[in-house]
């Protein structure tokens, strides 16, 4: 066996080494899936939402955690947003959440349903 | 709600987020830069499927999530499917680091059957008799298939290049191998110069012209490549003057368990001869990480000395690596020689320096087998 390196030395906060297509735009009628890279699930001990990928772990906060809960390739992106607003009883989510989600897709985290 | 670049980081908080298994120090290659002991051949009591199990269990409840099946060749373990499938039961996000060698199409199924989520596989050299001639085994093909196989199964290719004076220079030509296998992370791991690279170190640290000239090429292949393939290329520690940020320090979020059950903060550390490492068969394992004496010896700053204590990088990259201060100059407190602060980077600069001449062209490596190496001299007669 062999320890390369970057295995000793782990960066587990580099959250952007797989990102892509970052120039695309989201729209409200996107279908937006987690890519089939991660594995996005509640972790207990963390008490987070976490992905974790080759070699990796992100901890989501709560909010990223919420909307990448509801990017399951069915729910189009106005859909997620009505959740979350009744989730959270807030309204005017959509930029933020629009916002976001250019950053999770700008890495590689969601992708558009395929 | 969110805002775009939210923190979205995770240190360890005190918990071994990273969890390696060595399930055995078996092997049918015989890597001269191999990381296992030189004394390999010592560890014939390997945990058994139930204690592996029992490590799996204790590990999720001190937090460990990312879990590592390793050797040797963890493909030698017949049982490996079995801890797979109680790893991914148990929530881990398990990777499997092989040779490729024993790694059948049959068990790659099983494997993702039960739920494996990556594979890392090693190869030398897009050169068949070259990469076979390096690991002292006939295994090319054997590799290449195993790629073709990793693909068409539907894991995700990580393709793990040891990287040598011997293969350095293939690098563009590596690049257009694992292109060809539409090999989606392909890593060229410098070597690191522990155990077996140490012993040989002198015959394979590349020179800095060549690692130059290497780094081109790959920046090259990013360039041309685009998304579609990551390559990884860290200039080694050798060369850069500044020492790694090791484990992301000792204790931290790293923890390994030897063939033997020996719990380890880093794979290397045996080697660091006077600590006494626990076994997970003598002892509860949140005992282990948090209370005992090893993995509270290089723990946080408390231990070091200057120029590590009045420097402003320490809390960056740990004083470097322990295993290697202690192998080079005998003492595990003092600042990793790959510092060009350390009053030992002579040590370094001098090695680095020597591979440009190529000082020992008459001698051999010590590949790695049984018998290959001795401590009796020093024992009996120091």
């Amino acid at each position: 066996m062999f320890l390369p390196h970057r295995l000793m030395c782990r960066d587990i906060f580099i959250s952007g080494l797989r990102s892509m297509c970052a120039e695309e735009k989201i729209e409200l009628t996107s279908q937006l899936q987690i890519h089939p890279m991660y594995v996005f699930r509640w972790e207990e001990q963390e008490q987070a939402y976490l992905l974790l990928y080759p070699e990796g772990i992100v901890k989501l906060n709560n909010s990223a955690g919420h909307i990448l809960k509801y990017c399951d390739g069915v729910r189009c992106v106005s859909q997620v947003i009505d959740e979350l607003e009744q989730e959270f009883d807030q309204q005017g989510l959509d930029e933020d959440v629009v916002k976001f989600m250019e950053v999770a897709h700008a890495k590689g985290w969601i992708r558009l349903k395929t | 709600m969110p805002k775009a670049g939210s923190d979205l980081k995770l240190d360890g908080n005190g918990k071994p987020l990273w969890l390696v298994l060595e399930l055995t120090y078996k092997c049918p290659l015989k890597c001269p830069w191999c990381s296992n002991p030189l004394g390999f051949e010592d560890y014939s009591n390997e945990l058994t499927t139930q204690e592996w199990k029992t490590v799996l269990r204790d590990a999720r409840k001190i937090g460990s999530l990312q879990l590592g099946f390793s050797g040797g060749e963890p493909m030698v373990r017949s049982d490996l499917e079995e801890l797979v499938d109680e790893a991914d039961t148990l929530g881990y996000y398990t990777n499997l680091i092989s040779s490729g060698v024993g790694l059948t199409k049959d068990r790659l199924k099983e494997l993702k059957r039960v739920g494996l989520k990556q594979i890392q596989i090693s190869l030398q050299h897009n050169d068949a008799a070259k990469n076979d001639a390096m690991v002292g085994v006939k295994s090319f093909e054997q590799k290449v298939q195993c790629i073709e196989d990793i693909k068409s199964i539907g894991f995700p290719v990580v393709m793990n290049v040891p990287v040598s004076r011997f293969n350095i220079d293939a690098v563009e030509d590596i690049v257009k191998l694992a292109e060809y296998h539409n090999v989606e992370f392909l890593e060229f791991a410098n070597l690191q110069y522990y155990n077996w690279a140490l012993l040989n170190r002198d015959e394979l640290l590349p020179t800095i012209e060549q690692l130059q000239h290497a780094e081109a090429k790959v920046n090259e292949a990013r360039a041309r490549l685009g998304k579609n393939m990551t390559i990884y290329f860290v200039i080694p520690d050798y060369f850069d003057g500044r020492p790694k940020a090791c484990m992301n320090g000792w204790g931290a979020i790293h923890l390994t368990i030897a063939p033997d059950g020996s719990a380890l903060p880093c794979q290397e550390a045996q080697t660091i001869t006077h600590l006494e490492f626990p076994n997970v068969k003598d002892r509860p394992l949140d005992w282990i990480w948090n209370e005992s004496p090893a993995f509270n010896a290089y723990r946080g700053t408390s231990w070091m000395k200057e120029p590590c204590v009045g420097c402003d990088e320490k809390e960056n990259d740990f004083g470097g690596c322990r295993c290697q201060a202690f192998a080079l100059t005998g003492d595990a407190t003092n600042t990793d020689p790959a510092c060009s602060k350390s009053p030992h980077f002579d040590m370094i600069a001098s090695a680095v320096e020597n591979a440009r001449v190529t000082g020992r062209p008459g001698m051999p490596l010590v590949m790695r087998t049984r018998g290959a190496v001795s401590n009796l001299m020093k024992k009996v007669c120091a």
